[in-house]
């Protein structure tokens, strides 16, 4: 991410000045995260729309895990977040917001279901009061 | 003389950026002599703030998640999102992000026709999202299904419009980005900017794929 052009150098990102090979080389790069990411869009939105393809309940997951894949197409080919030196920094700032991340989500559902299930119906508690 | 007590050299003109690294009277154009380069440093705190965000949009999802069941009888996602129109939206968002991504190209290589170009693709499909956002919405509250009518659309509006007002805040930026470089052209610190935009614009679209995917996608597969 550091370095939007890939450079052998890597942290000098030297005055960014770009020869028309850089040129196709970087646009190249984006062309095939664009593919990549179309056909996992395709993939899902065709999941979702036809009810033949995926066994019906796992849909949610199998959608799940073709966003998690888009979403680390985009880190990689447009935000280009490397395993280089440069991105050291920025994995390990993702990887802890991906903690909170999960944190706040699954923390949400697993407390509120559980609520959801030990709280009586609100329908219950009205005839109780008259 | 030491540089903390002195006023900036002539290298602030640029726009009143805050200097990185205590008391070297760095200009802004120039690049440190040693440790990482000002662009990293720029990109690494930018992207800490774009971590804070996509925080702020897992908060909203997990209201969203525990919240859509929670229809009051009214009207579900089944009935209400139209694969169709969220297929669009998805395709304008994603080639506005590989545009972005020339116009990096473009900037760097200085050249005017890839960087200018791009940008104005980027800003028409962005606006094209918006405008269909806008629609969306639209119909949904004239259908009765405003974000007053349960709690389900209380979390999508406030999910969904969030993204959209992210969306809108950063076509105003690319307008103020392609403004700049006309009228400053392409040097150091107009190019950390225009980074910065990049990596706003690329983020907005993951966060999009959540959306579609778990909002819109879940919302009306079969089950």
């Amino acid at each position: 991410m550091s370095t939007p052009i890939p450079h052998a150098h890597g942290d000098v990102a030297p005055g960014d000045e770009l020869g028309p090979a850089d040129v196709s080389h970087a646009i190249r790069g984006y062309l095939v995260g664009l593919a990549l990411a179309t056909l996992l869009t395709g993939v899902s939105f065709y999941i979702a729309s036809s009810s033949a393809l995926v066994w019906q309940p796992s849909i949610p997951i199998a959608l799940s895990v073709l966003a998690l894949a888009q979403m680390g197409v985009h880190l990689v080919f447009f935000l280009h977040i490397t395993s280089g030196p440069d991105s050291i920094n920025n994995v390990m700032a993702l990887a802890f917001g991906l903690l909170i991340v999960m944190l706040l989500v699954f923390g949400s559902l697993w407390i509120m279901t559980h609520l959801d299930h030990n709280v009586m119906p609100m329908e219950r508690v009205m005839k109780m009061q008259r | 003389m030491s540089a903390g007590t002195e006023a900036f050299p002539g290298g602030v003109a640029g726009g009143g950026l805050a200097r990185v690294g205590g008391g070297h009277a760095q200009a802004l154009t120039e690049e440190p002599a040693h440790g990482p380069s000002k662009r990293i440093v720029v990109a690494y705190g930018f992207w800490i703030f774009l971590i804070s965000d996509i925080i702020l949009f897992s908060a909203l999802f997990a209201s969203y998640a525990v919240l859509s069941e929670a229809t009051a009888d009214g009207p579900t996602g089944r009935d209400l999102f139209e694969l169709p129109t969220v297929a669009l939206e998805t395709a304008c968002l994603l080639l506005s992000t590989v545009f972005c991504g020339f116009a990096g190209i473009g900037a760097q290589a200085r050249r005017n026709t890839l960087y200018y170009g791009s940008m104005a693709a980027t800003f028409v499909l962005g606006a094209i999202f918006v405008a269909i956002e806008l629609h969306e919405f639209a119909t949904m509250i004239g259908a009765g299904a405003g974000p007053g009518r349960s709690a389900f659309l209380s979390a999508f509006f406030a999910l969904i419009g969030c993204h959209g007002l992210h969306v809108s805040a950063g076509l105003l930026w690319l307008l103020t980005m392609m403004a700049q470089v006309y009228a400053k052209g392409y040097r150091a610190d107009i190019r950390r900017r225009l980074l910065c935009f990049a990596l706003f614009w690329h983020t907005l679209d993951i966060i999009w794929v959540a959306l579609f995917s778990l909002v819109y996608l879940v919302g009306v597969a079969p089950r």
